[in-house]
């Protein structure tokens, strides 16, 4: 779904070869999110099915790599009407995590915090390389997608702590 | 690697009433060159003990504080004052700038108290507000500014001189995420530079900025919730 609104968006700006469209999608949503060109192909070919694109006089017989492709009306309307609409909330409460630590919690004998320390470490290092990629995308675009990435990894490790003082206090309780 | 401050099997007893408890319990850890290592940790766990241990602001139970390779345990009063003055760069969450200074004169305090001539002391403040990008404030009082240009003041009296190890004691305090940002990225250029720093923090999102995170937990470091440069993804 991302994939073929962002393509849309950028068709929006001007008509654009599949690659030069990989590459441009890449820049704007951070590097961090690959991107294979056989998706984007894939993707302009449904794109041009459903009328919302359309290839510029283009051999029938060419392959989508070699077609340049434009909006069409129907394929601004459709854009507007996505922009307009907000996107449904993600986080779920199914998450690994959150049933791994669930579970850690209620099994007698788990060495809960090492569970956390081990989660701890793990989101801190993908943190620190997330903050690189920041500071390399400084100004960018692609900065603010990158800090989306951040702020999850920061409210994962806040949710730890989180625990962490739940299972400090509930301890606390049981020694009294 | 040459390291600018190392700890070896640093603790820190305190007495409460009748029972010792310990605040820091064997913790090594050593900050090179170039390096910024955030110290982490739940409240209680050590983290701005192990700071002022570093700073030679409070001394371990036992065990050894290298800064620069001297013993900090080794020195006379005096020449830990002046170990501190020269070498040492604090930055805390209390600002302590004084409200009746300029920028530049608050920035050049220290130096004076060493004994610098006040010409000097006020050029090598207005070299260190420039870093800090504040170059163009540096006769405004603290109260004319806002929260994060008065912790930029804080953090370039931190850095005037030659100081080679910056310790950082929740420096974003109660700053917003971008203003916190800009003073974690002060601290990641200086250290880039050659400095070496070791920051407090309870927000991952700083401890990011960092090379190491050394995490702690009833005084000890656990390995298990640490990360080092070696680690891979």
């Amino acid at each position: 779904m991302s994939v073929r609104y962002g393509l849309l968006g950028l068709l929006r700006l001007a008509p654009a070869h599949g690659y030069q469209l990989r590459t441009d999608l890449v820049d704007v949503t951070g590097a961090t999110w690959p991107l294979n060109i056989g998706q984007v192909y894939s993707t302009l070919q449904r794109l041009e099915r459903d009328g919302l694109i359309e290839a510029d006089d283009a051999d029938p017989a060419d392959g989508p790599e070699r077609r340049r492709y434009r909006i069409t009306q129907k394929g601004i309307s459709d854009l507007d009407g996505w922009l307009a609409e907000a996107v449904p909330h993600e986080n779920g409460p199914r998450s690994e995590l959150v049933i791994k630590v669930a579970i850690a919690m209620s099994v007698p004998g788990t060495d809960v915090r090492s569970v956390l320390d081990a989660q701890r470490a793990t989101t801190l290092m993908v943190l620190q390389q997330l903050t690189k990629t920041k500071r390399a995308a400084d100004g960018k675009l692609a900065a603010l997608a990158v800090e989306w990435m951040v702020l999850g990894a920061e409210a994962e490790i806040r949710w730890l702590d989180l625990c962490e003082a739940q299972l400090t206090k509930a301890e606390s309780r049981g020694s009294r | 690697m040459t390291a600018i401050l190392e700890l070896l099997n640093v603790s820190r007893l305190f007495r409460q009433g009748s029972v010792e408890v310990a605040a820091l319990s064997e913790v090594s850890l050593s900050v090179a060159r170039g390096e910024l290592v955030a110290v982490m940790g739940p409240s209680g766990s050590g983290k701005s003990t192990l700071l002022n241990i570093a700073g030679g602001l409070d001394w371990p139970t036992s065990g050894t504080v290298f800064v620069d390779g001297t013993d900090l345990g080794g020195l006379s009063a005096a020449e830990l004052a002046g170990l501190r003055r020269g070498s040492l760069g604090y930055v805390f969450q209390e600002l302590n700038l004084v409200r009746s200074l300029t920028a530049a004169e608050n920035v050049a305090l220290p130096l004076e108290l060493d004994g610098r001539s006040a010409r000097e002391s006020r050029a090598e403040a207005i070299e260190s507000l420039r870093v800090v990008g504040m170059a163009d404030q540096v006769d405004r009082f603290p109260d004319e500014m806002s929260g994060g240009e008065q912790q930029r003041v804080a953090i370039a009296r931190g850095l005037v001189g030659t100081r080679r190890l910056l310790l950082a004691d929740e420096p974003t305090g109660a700053l917003d995420s971008a203003a916190g940002e800009e003073i974690v990225s002060l601290l990641r250029r200086r250290c880039d530079a050659g400095c070496a720093a070791l920051l407090v923090t309870h927000e991952a999102r700083y401890a990011g900025w960092a090379d190491r995170v050394v995490y702690l937990r009833d005084g000890a470091v656990v390995e298990r919730a640490s990360v080092s440069p070696d680690d891979d993804l």
